[in-house]
């Protein structure tokens, strides 16, 4: 395969039957052994009543997949992972929600978005409190002051510090993952591109690898090329949009400003090259929708040379403002220690010191040709999240100049595809700008998907915001979500 | 030395914003559809059935602009070349009715104007926007709409922090189960007068999400938008001129 982004497929029937307990114990040693922990997910078993079919997915330090997979009894169940590995705490609580599985004596079991018939309680679920002198609690949401979507957050405060945050999210769920299954598999990429509107291209390209993975079909070089530089297009505009905000909440406006019109360059030149602002239609399964005229070129190039210009003055500006320095720094702090124990990924990782990027050390596709540099900072704070932005995007522009020089042009391409093949199981990963994509299609005996799992960055990031908010003051509460810029949508499904 | 650096941005930033918001039309944007007078293949449902949100009539052809989400899947399985997006942003329509484009459509989409409108919020109107399942995408556009591109607040349109404050709710997404409560809240909070604007095929017409399970319109059952906005995401130009147009401003 030449594929750019990570894909791995297995047939069903081949996969080791481990009994629940052996699939504990496997996966508690695995992790042990320093694997990473990518998804880890359930559906009822279609074949036996009452039982649910888990899947892990692993990762090895040579970027290598593993599946780890066990039926078990709903009612039964097994015992908790998370207190030992706090980084499975949002796949269980999910498994839990979705499955219905007994997860034993697991330390805190909400449900991470209230779909079904557990919306009409969503209300009632208690949050947690803390009592005693100075203590005071603060509700928002779920509606925000600001043109965004929606979510709730309490804060549990000390006098004027965050003791706690608890994040309540569920306000933008859809539906997407069950009707995902209810569209013919070859045709889901316009409801793909909304699962989270702002990483359209990312999500889309999870799932085409993924689709065309199951087609075993190979794609041309240039195809590859073409979706990286819509998937980096994206990286530059939200990494603009993100810093247009950040800047904005800290009262420094030449950065709003700046950065603000700078995004309206940047997504004007994906419009340029697919017609949406957002990539809408840059993807599909088999190939793209984006072409790249000789006529279009002089533009692209100029806009990417505006970019690359005026980026680097008001970088210049923003990063050596001390007002900016000074409200930045040492606020809200996620330790590498916790970012590793929390299994969070993407910007927040890299920003923590965590180097993991699924565009890194690929041994084939647009990014083996041209690798593209991994960006990391120490600190852990908002400044370190706003500088990996700024360095992705330099890094972003780097390549995509090399990239267009070398490929100059591509045309629209839709060849049509076979069915997909029965009984197999395919995990793909993309580096979206907020962090790694993961898709997860499984096909049943015919051609049609038995389950379609999605996983956005933001489902294991945002505990990571509710811990760095921990010791801040509330008004430092906008800069630290801001910083993390992660997706409710996307959360939610 | 930041003073040098902040002089070096203003340089740099010169002046960004779109002069006529009216006259202005996106490069490379897949905007209003054309349908032309070629004549389609006996029997041929291509565009009708690849549809994701089920947009299409047929004989004669018409599109709904309520209802797509500009994928441009209708124009790549279209033998006769029936269907063409223009790049031109202006597609609001005040009534439902009016998003729907035939082959002897007007070339530019235009809201009526309301005298009433005009009198009341002509000179100063306060969005507050809720979004109740979008997908990110309609909300950055409609954020883009104050940057320094586009600038609505040159004609006094400005965004509000609270419904309190607002003379009209901008609604974004399908409506899903948890915030059809708040978005009624939203609504009750809102003096009078007020009204509703529509944003995005997903909170006309539910797009994408119409069968979803966890989708809830019933609040557009008993609150009637006075403007609807297409798109997947509209553009801000689209957005823009659709308020604009309803406003009376020129």
């Amino acid at each position: 395969m030449t594929s750019s982004v990570l894909v791995h497929a297995v047939a069903v029937a081949r996969l080791p039957s481990f009994d629940v307990h052996a699939w504990r114990s496997e996966l508690l040693e695995r992790l042990t052994a320093g694997l990473r922990v990518v998804t880890l997910y359930g559906r009822r078993s279609h074949e036996k009543e009452g039982t649910v079919i888990i899947t892990a997915v692993l990762q090895g330090a040579d970027r290598s997949l593993q599946v780890l997979r066990t039926c078990v009894d709903a009612q039964l169940g097994y015992h908790e992972l998370t207190t030992e590995r706090p980084a499975l705490h949002c796949f269980e609580r999910e498994l839990h929600e979705q499955t219905g599985l007994r997860v034993a004596a697991h330390p805190w079991l909400k449900p991470v978005r209230f779909q079904g018939q557990a919306q009409a309680a969503m209300n009632d679920y208690p949050f947690y409190r803390i009592e005693g002198k100075e203590v005071h609690e603060v509700a928002v949401g779920p509606i925000h002051a600001g043109v965004i979507e929606p979510g709730s957050f309490r804060f549990m405060c000390q006098g004027e510090q965050v003791h706690h945050l608890e994040i309540q999210l569920g306000y933008q769920h859809r539906g997407v993952e069950a009707r995902l299954l209810q569209l013919p598999p070859a045709r889901l990429a316009p409801l793909i591109e909304t699962i989270a509107g702002d990483t359209s291209v990312a999500h889309t390209w999870a799932y085409c690898a993924a689709v065309e993975q199951l087609c075993a079909r190979e794609l041309p070089l240039e195809v590859e090329v073409a979706r990286a530089v819509a998937l980096e297009l994206e990286r530059i505009a939200m990494h603009l949009a993100t810093l247009s905000g950040l800047a904005a909440d800290i009262g420094f406006l030449q950065g709003a400003t700046s950065y603000g019109r700078l995004r309206t360059t940047a997504i004007n030149t994906l419009m340029l090259l697919c017609g949406s602002r957002f990539g809408r239609g840059a993807l599909r399964p088999g190939g793209t929708g984006m072409s790249l005229s000789s006529e279009l070129l002089p533009q692209v190039l100029d806009n990417l040379e505006l970019l690359r210009v005026d980026l680097a003055i008001i970088n210049d500006c923003f990063l050596s403002a001390r007002t900016v320095r000074h409200r930045l720094r040492e606020v809200g702090v996620l330790s590498r220690e916790r970012a590793l124990q929390l299994g969070v990924v993407g910007v927040v990782a890299r920003a923590s010191g965590v180097a993991c990027d699924a565009r890194d050390g690929v041994s084939q596709g647009a990014y083996q040709v041209q690798p593209v540099a991994l960006c990391t900072a120490a600190e852990g704070d908002c400044f370190a999240r706003a500088q990996v932005r700024i360095a992705e995007m330099d890094a972003s522009l780097g390549w995509l100049s090399i990239m267009l020089a070398r490929h100059p042009g591509f045309a629209r391409s839709r060849p049509p595809l076979p069915a997909l093949a029965p009984g197999q199981l395919v995990v793909s990963i993309v580096e979206g700008f907020r962090g790694e994509v993961v898709h997860c299609l499984e096909t049943g005996a015919s051609d049609t998907l038995v389950h379609y799992k999605v996983q956005d960055p933001s489902l294991r990031n945002w505990m990571g915001l509710a811990l760095a908010v921990r010791g801040n003051e509330i008004s430092d509460f906008p800069i630290c979500n801001k910083s993390f810029d992660l997706s409710y949508c996307g959360h939610d499904l | 030395m930041s003073l040098l650096k902040s002089l070096r941005v203003r340089a740099s930033q010169g002046s960004q914003y779109v002069a006529d918001l009216r006259s202005a039309v996106p490069r490379g944007f897949r905007g209003l559809p054309v349908i032309s007078d070629a004549s389609c293949a006996s029997e041929c449902r291509a565009c009708a059935e690849v549809c994701p949100t089920r947009a299409i009539a047929l004989s004669p052809v018409t599109l709904d602009l309520g209802r797509c989400v500009f994928c441009n899947e209708c124009v790549q399985v279209c033998p006769q070349e029936k269907i063409a997006f223009s790049a031109n942003p202006r597609m609001g329509g005040g009534t439902r009715e009016q998003l729907l484009v035939r082959q002897e459509a007007e070339e530019v989409m235009k809201v009526r104007a309301s005298a009433t409108f005009s009198k009341l919020f002509g000179r100063s109107l306060k969005l507050r926007q809720v979004s109740a399942g979008g997908c990110n995408a309609c909300e950055l556009e409609l954020n883009a709409l104050a940057n320094v591109n586009f600038d609505l607040q040159r004609f006094g349109i400005e965004w509000v922090a609270s419904p309190r404050h607002a003379d009209a709710l901008v609604l974004s997404g399908p409506i899903t189960v948890a915030m059809a409560n708040a978005v009624q809240l939203a609504w009750d909070a809102m003096p009078e007068p007020r009204f509703l604007a529509v944003v995005g095929a997903c909170a006309i017409s539910g797009g994408l999400y119409e069968h979803a399970q966890s989708v809830e319109r019933g609040f557009l059952g008993h609150v009637g938008p006075a403007l609807y906005v297409p798109g997947c995401p509209p553009h801000p130009l689209t957005f823009a001129n659709a308020i604009l147009d309803l406003l009376g401003v020129a």
